[in-house]
Formats: structure tokens, sequence, C-alpha cells
């Protein structure tokens, strides 16, 4: 089966859309690369090649994980299947 | 895949070999670019490394400046070098640091002579030096001469997916077969600098990569004006997706594998603790990166892109490679080594980074890049700051 998301680690709650976009109610193949499992999730936004999807509902204040580590904070709550990006997502370093 | 043991190359004098074989016409200063040009026009088959510094320079930031010229004419990609300056001492500075090499190396002043006079015994010069160099043959020279420098552009999600991963496990191929290799963007590490920091392979190198991203850290501090997120993550990444300068870090360091580093180098120094992976200090424009590792002496570089940087260099070939098929797709002809695959799934981690071994070894053989056939030699020197 095509995959259409990919989630670097276990632990992380974002993955990577690889098709050239996923639309709004698609039911989406995720293959978690870190021990080759697979999980499905139903996206809400439409979402193009390259960009997140939450894998849980986040709320302002919580880390994103990737790769297993923290890549910044939730500044606009985040429903699962929602576009994970710069409108609800900021660093933590500046 | 079993990897070849060894690539045609052209022998240096010093011991060196490299994958190209250059003859440069060395400006000193920005004002003798033209007169470096004018050379370069003239005999064909040489080329000139215009810049826009080197003048009113002081202290380390001097140092460097005269750092990135010697390298630049030390790497073993050139054969040899004219070097040609306003000024007869620090024309003759840069002179002697390249012929410490032991290749051909000669120098002018402009000042008392003029730019044509200098054109013309520059030229001859010149001529005598790429007819000579032109005889060189290339020969069977062990896959340990490679130098291997590292740097990502323009990166986006399917970079620390896929393609910087690509890089990461040819370094991990390549490393155990004695060759150096060479990663840098200390401002991009930022988010990862304490995970990149436990990669030193002694607590000297790990002090010493915390210390030098510290001092990066701190700079900015000082000087960013509101936040920089004009500037990072740039408006390129986050059209591809990455939305944080950790996201960004978090994929560059996927280049270096499972690799640990021997030491951390001042911009455009010299290795000296031998074979294995080393960390430059460098900005992380890719101009500015490339130039200063193959000031350092590395010869071939690699370079993981997402949504299409664009960057060669004139004296290391810089070999692309990019995981995103809509760059594949609308800029094919600046990629090297495609390994879109990977997010279809049709082609594994390992087969990709196999891919890209046999891609760095074609062009160490002599294949062009996309960027030499492009035409792009990116030759920027970095500048610590304002002049005296």
């Amino acid at each position: 089966m095509a995959t259409d998301i990919i989630i670097h680690d276990q632990k992380d709650n974002v993955g990577v859309v690889v098709i050239e976009k996923i639309t709004p109610k698609q039911d989406c193949n995720c293959w978690i690369m870190e021990n080759d499992s697979s999980t499905n999730i139903q996206s809400m936004d439409e979402i193009p090649l390259g960009h997140k999807i939450a894998m849980v509902d986040l709320k302002e204040g919580d880390t994103i994980l990737k790769y297993g580590h923290d890549i910044g904070k939730v500044v606009k709550s985040i429903k699962k299947g929602e576009h994970v990006h710069v409108h609800n997502v900021k660093t933590k370093k500046w | 895949m079993e990897i070849p043991k060894s690539f045609l190359g052209y022998k240096r004098e010093n011991g060196r070999a490299g994958t190209r074989n250059h003859v440069i016409i060395l400006p000193v200063d920005d004002i003798s670019n033209a007169c470096a040009e004018a050379v370069a026009n003239n005999i064909k088959g040489t080329i000139a490394l215009p810049h826009s510094y080197g003048r009113l320079q002081f202290g380390a930031d001097l140092e460097l400046h005269f750092r990135t010229m010697i390298g630049t004419g030390s790497n073993p990609n050139v054969a040899a070098v004219i070097v040609i300056g306003i000024e007869p001492k620090w024309t003759k500075k840069i002179v002697d640091g390249i012929a410490k090499t032991g290749k051909p190396v000669e120098g002018f002043h402009i000042e008392r002579t003029g730019d044509i006079g200098t054109v013309m015994k520059a030229s001859k010069k010149a001529q005598e030096l790429v007819m000579w160099a032109s005889e060189k043959q290339r020969e069977e020279c062990p896959i340990s001469d490679l130098w291997i420098s590292v740097k990502c552009g323009e990166s986006d999600t399917t970079s620390g997916l896929a393609s910087n991963p690509t890089v990461g496990n040819l370094m991990d191929k390549l490393e155990p077969l004695g060759v150096h290799l060479c990663f840098g963007e200390t401002s991009e590490l930022t988010g990862a600098e304490k995970v990149c920091a436990t990669r030193g392979a002694t607590k000297e190198a790990s002090d010493k990569f915390m210390k030098t991203w510290s001092s990066y850290n701190d700079f900015i501090l000082k000087e960013a004006t509101d936040d920089l997120s004009e500037s990072q993550p740039t408006a390129g990444n986050i059209a591809g997706g990455l939305t944080t300068i950790e996201e960004k870090a978090f994929g560059n360091f996927q280049k270096i594998g499972s690799c640990k580093f021997v030491d951390v180098l001042e911009p455009a120094e010299e290795p000296k603790k031998g074979k294995g992976l080393y960390f430059m200090d460098t900005s992380s424009a890719a101009a500015e990166c490339v130039t200063l590792q193959a000031a350092a002496g590395f010869n071939i570089h690699l370079f993981p892109t997402g949504q299409g940087n664009i960057v060669g260099n004139p004296i290391e070939p810089v070999v692309k490679l990019t995981a995103n098929p809509l760059t594949v797709k609308g800029m094919g002809e600046h990629i090297d080594c495609d390994v879109s695959k990977i997010l279809s799934r049709e082609m594994n981690l390992s087969e990709a980074g196999d891919r890209l071994i046999e891609t760095t070894l074609r062009v160490a053989n002599g294949r062009l890049t996309c960027a030499e056939a492009l035409g792009h030699k990116e030759f920027v020197m970095t500048k610590l700051y304002r002049s005296a």
C-alpha cells in the first residue's frame, strides 16, 4: 500500500506528507521509520508535500516532537489531522 | 554494493590528489579582479576567482582572508596558480603560502605597472602554466585521497527525511575507508546543538563544538533586532514545510550519519588530525560555506537540497542530490543524484547511499557536475567584521 505520510520516530506527534498533497477527509497511510510500523490517520486539511500533519490533538504550549526531539512549541491549538506549520507552531529559540 | 577502492585523480607534489586540474588566477583584493579576469579571458583553460575583499582588513578577519586565499591556491584540485594583487607584500605572502605545496605559483602586483602591463606579464606566465597543466594525466588514487565536504541548502522536510540521511549513509560507508569528511553550518545546528555536541569523538572535540556554537549564539542574541524569523528558516524552507530552526537543525544533522567528529576547525582551517569527520565553524550560506571547505583542502562536495539550491564552486565540484520529486521535475538540470524514490519507499536508504557513492566517484573521476556544466562558480569570501 502506498505511503502518504512518513513519521521519523515512534515518539513524534507530527508526520510529513510525502505525496504531492493530501486532501481533507483523506484516509492516509503512515509509515513510522524508526520501527518500520504502520498507522493510519484521517486528514482535516489540504496539506502539500513536505508539510506536517498533527498525529494527535495538541494544545497551546505543547512541544512538537520530530526525530524524537523538541522542534518548537504550539502557539495555537491544533486538532489531530490538521496542518502543522508557522501559523500554529513557533521556535523556542528566539 | 562493493565500494571501489580507488578513483582516477591528479597526483600533486605534496602527496594529495585532485579531482580537477584547474589553473586559477587569484586576485588578492577586490581592485585586482579586473586584471585577474582579463588574464583568464586571454588564456583559455584558466579561471579567475574574483571576490569582494582584501583591503584594510585586520586581526582574525585578515588571518581568515589569507587562510582562504592560500588554502584555495593549495587545494589539490588546483594544478597551478597566478596571484595578482595591488601591492607586493600581501601578494608575496599568498604566493609563499601556496608555494609550500610544491605546485607552480607566481605573483604579480599592479602598483607601478598598471593593469595593462600586469595583464601582459601575468598572461605570459598563465599560458605557460596552463599548457604545462594540460599534460597532467589522471592516475589511480586510493579512495582515502577523497576529502568530502557536505552542506545542505534550500532545505525542506524531504532533506531531513531522505537526502540528508543519504549523505549520512555515504559517510557511514566511506569513513572506515579512511576518507576525510567535513560538515559545518554552525547557525543551522541551533536547536540540535546539544545532541550534536554528544557526537564529538573526544570530550575535547565536544567542548570545542559547544564553545564555537555558544560564541555564535551570543553574537546572534546581541545583534538580532527582533528575531531571526525572516532569515531562519528561510522563505524557501517554510514553503517546503520546515517550521522552526530546531526542525531544520535536526534535519541538517542527519548528514553525518552515525559518525563522530574528531576535531572542530576554524573557518578554512586545514584538518590536521588525520582521516575522519571534522566540524568546521562556517556560515550556513551555501557559497560561503563551500568556499571555506574548499580552502581547507576538500576536493569534492556533496550538497543535498530540498527546494533546489543551485550553488557551485570554481575549484571543488559540487554534487547535488534531492529527494523532492517536484524539484527533480521542475529543475532536474541541477540534480546529479535523484533519491526521490525514498519517499515512495521504492528505494531504501542504503540503496540511495550506494547510488550517491557511485555518483560521487564518477564525478571524482572527471564527470562534470550539473553546477559545473551550468557555469556555477560562486567564490564567496567570509568576512568576520568591519575593516580598519
